[in-house]
């Protein structure tokens, strides 16, 4: 069997398929229970400074098995509450990843620090929510704000730090190589892709705060893009997000760059265990395609030489 | 995913309590909850009180501001219903203890009709704070189930908690499984009074929720989600959460205690 341990972000995953922020990840057995579903690693719901609500109901709409459509407002419990969470899940062995939010650089830095101690291996900044009001997309949205923030933080912590960025300005690239600049270990691409759903019959937005965030199967060529674009510019991993729900849509984020990836809404579609699933195809597919190691397979597609005979 | 239907019907069905009728034909089992959209409000999870048939209904307790507004819902008002989710009761069992506290009897009521009809027997322990807060009383012995009534104040039926009611009904006569939906605190003591018996006992749980859709995290509880692992456990999965009995979640995630 192919072997599909990475190292990426100077961290070492067992497989590359992380659990993406927003999903589970607001309790400590949840983050265990997709550790041991199979997950590589897991990534925290985006925490602040203080516990937060999120937005009142409606906050999704599902499209059957093509997308998701969420403006959750980035709830959270806060930075004082949620180590317990962490505890729970690092107790059960996982490797996690701590995701922040926060307004502005000197607030990430302080909040950074706080995640940091509770032992995570690196922290992800959520840099492209792209439903929250001075949040996320408002804080991540310009190369230079990206590279402040990052800068800040990677400053203010020892731990590798992740820059996820927002595919809804146009130039992932040029935010990614922000982050590097500012001295992220790694980026990620992407956060959901802004959208909206109407209900005809009530004349408004299905979603209570209206405008939300798209994510599944529909923005996997949006997220491949991304990532292609990503890896052309920067030296740092990239890792990838998206509508992945197949071995073979992981193996194309991995062609077109990514060292690792995140798995989010296909868990609404398929439960906890599609990381089990993921992890036993992709390690057949590659080694039906030939492939001795994942890492044999990042960014191959874009040496055109790399193709192999018939 | 969400259809819009008009309310047909609003009872009130105790001073606390009302219950909303809407055509809705997709098909439910007793135990499923739906999620009810006030269109500009909220959206809250809500067990179908009725499954049969094409109308379906929601029994609403007023408890924070929006279960407040859903109350004021009037025929014709429009709301979103999405749904039917989560697992139900099995209703296999031939001789059922229904316990109910407050208005647990919403998720209950309907359970125990099938039951009947089906051909079990259907005992009701019926609870609440005083007499007129008494859910589906007359719905349940019009089924044809027996129900034993405890008030908090002793205005109707056995003074105190009923899970009094419970220990002695489990005493004097033979379940083969008990059903249970209100308080997790009283839910803990049916499980307590049910074990020496060896019955087993399934719980319907309530908590907040969000997207229902196994997503979110809102509803955790130890390793599950009550939207799709639930709402309705066997005890077995429950007694050893630290959660279960004594602690929820706000919106936010936060731990609360119950």
């Amino acid at each position: 069997m192919a072997e599909l341990a990475v190292r990426c972000a100077g961290v070492n995953l067992r497989n590359p398929f992380l659990l993406a922020s927003g999903v589970w990840g607001e309790s400590g057995e949840s983050l265990a229970g997709a550790w041991s579903a199979g997950a590589g690693g897991v990534i925290t719901k985006s925490i602040g400074s203080v516990p937060r609500p999120g937005y009142p109901n409606p906050t999704i709409e599902a499209y059957e098995r093509w997308g998701l459509l969420n403006a959750m407002g980035l709830p959270n419990p806060g930075i004082d509450e949620y180590p317990r969470e962490i505890e729970i899940a690092r107790r059960a062995g996982a490797t996690v990843i701590g995701s922040i939010f926060a307004g502005d650089p000197e607030e990430f830095a302080r909040l950074a620090v706080r995640m940091a101690a509770t032992g995570v291996v690196a922290l992800e900044l959520n840099l492209s929510c792209p439903h929250a009001e001075g949040f996320g997309t408002e804080v991540g949205g310009t190369p230079e704000n990206v590279e402040k923030v990052v800068r800040a933080v990677t400053k203010a912590v020892t731990i590798p730090v992740i820059a996820k960025i927002t595919p809804n300005t146009g130039d992932a690239a040029g935010l990614a190589l922000a982050a590097q600049r500012g001295g992220a270990s790694a980026v990620s691409a992407i956060n959901t892709l802004r959208a909206l759903a109407i209900d005809v019959h009530l004349r408004r937005p299905v979603l209570s705060h209206g405008l939300g965030g798209l994510s599944g199967p529909a923005i996997k060529p949006v997220g491949l893009a991304c990532v292609w674009q990503i890896f052309e510019k920067v030296t740092i991993p990239v890792i990838g997000v998206g509508g992945i729900a197949s071995a073979q849509d992981a193996l194309e984020y991995v062609m077109a760059g990514a060292r690792a990836l995140e798995v989010g809404t296909q868990v609404t579609f398929d439960g906890i265990g599609v990381f089990g699933r993921l992890a036993t195809d992709l390690s057949r597919l590659l080694d039906e395609l030939g492939f001795a190691r994942l890492e044999d397979a990042v960014g191959v597609a874009h040496r055109a030489s790399s193709v192999p005979p018939e | 995913m969400r259809t819009v239907v008009a309310v047909t019907e609003r009872v009130a069905e105790t001073p606390s309590t009302v219950t909303l009728r809407f055509p809705y034909p997709t098909a439910a089992v007793p135990g499923q909850f739906v999620m009810l959209w006030v269109p500009g409000d909220d959206e809250l999870p809500m067990s179908l009180s009725y499954t049969d048939g094409p109308s379906k209904g929601v029994t609403v307790k007023a408890m924070g501001g929006t279960s407040r507004r859903v109350q004021s819902i009037r025929p014709g008002d429009r709301v979103g219903i999405r749904g039917p989710y989560g697992n139900h009761f099995d209703l296999s069992p031939k001789r059922v203890l229904i316990v109910s506290g407050g208005s647990g009897a919403a998720a209950l009521a309907p359970a125990a009709g099938r039951s009947i009809a089906a051909g079990s027997s259907v005992t009701v322990a019926l609870g609440a704070t005083r007499a007129p807060e008494l859910l589906f009383k007359e719905r349940f012995r019009a089924m044809g189930a027996h129900v034993e009534v405890a008030t908090d104040d002793g205005s109707e039926g056995a003074k105190g908690f009923v899970t009094a009611v419970a220990d002695r009904l489990l005493q004097s006569e033979s379940f083969d499984a008990v059903w249970t939906c209100g308080p997790e605190v009283m839910m803990k003591k049916v499980i307590a009074a049910a074990a020496p018996r060896s019955v087993p006992v399934f719980c319907s749980l309530e908590r907040h929720m969000k997207c229902a859709l196994g997503m979110c995290d809102a509803c955790a509880i130890g390793p599950y989600h009550v939207c799709v692992d639930g709402p309705v456990f066997p005890a077995p999965r429950l007694e050893n959460l630290s959660d279960f009995g004594t602690f929820h979640r706000d919106s936010s995630g936060r731990r609360v205690p119950l």
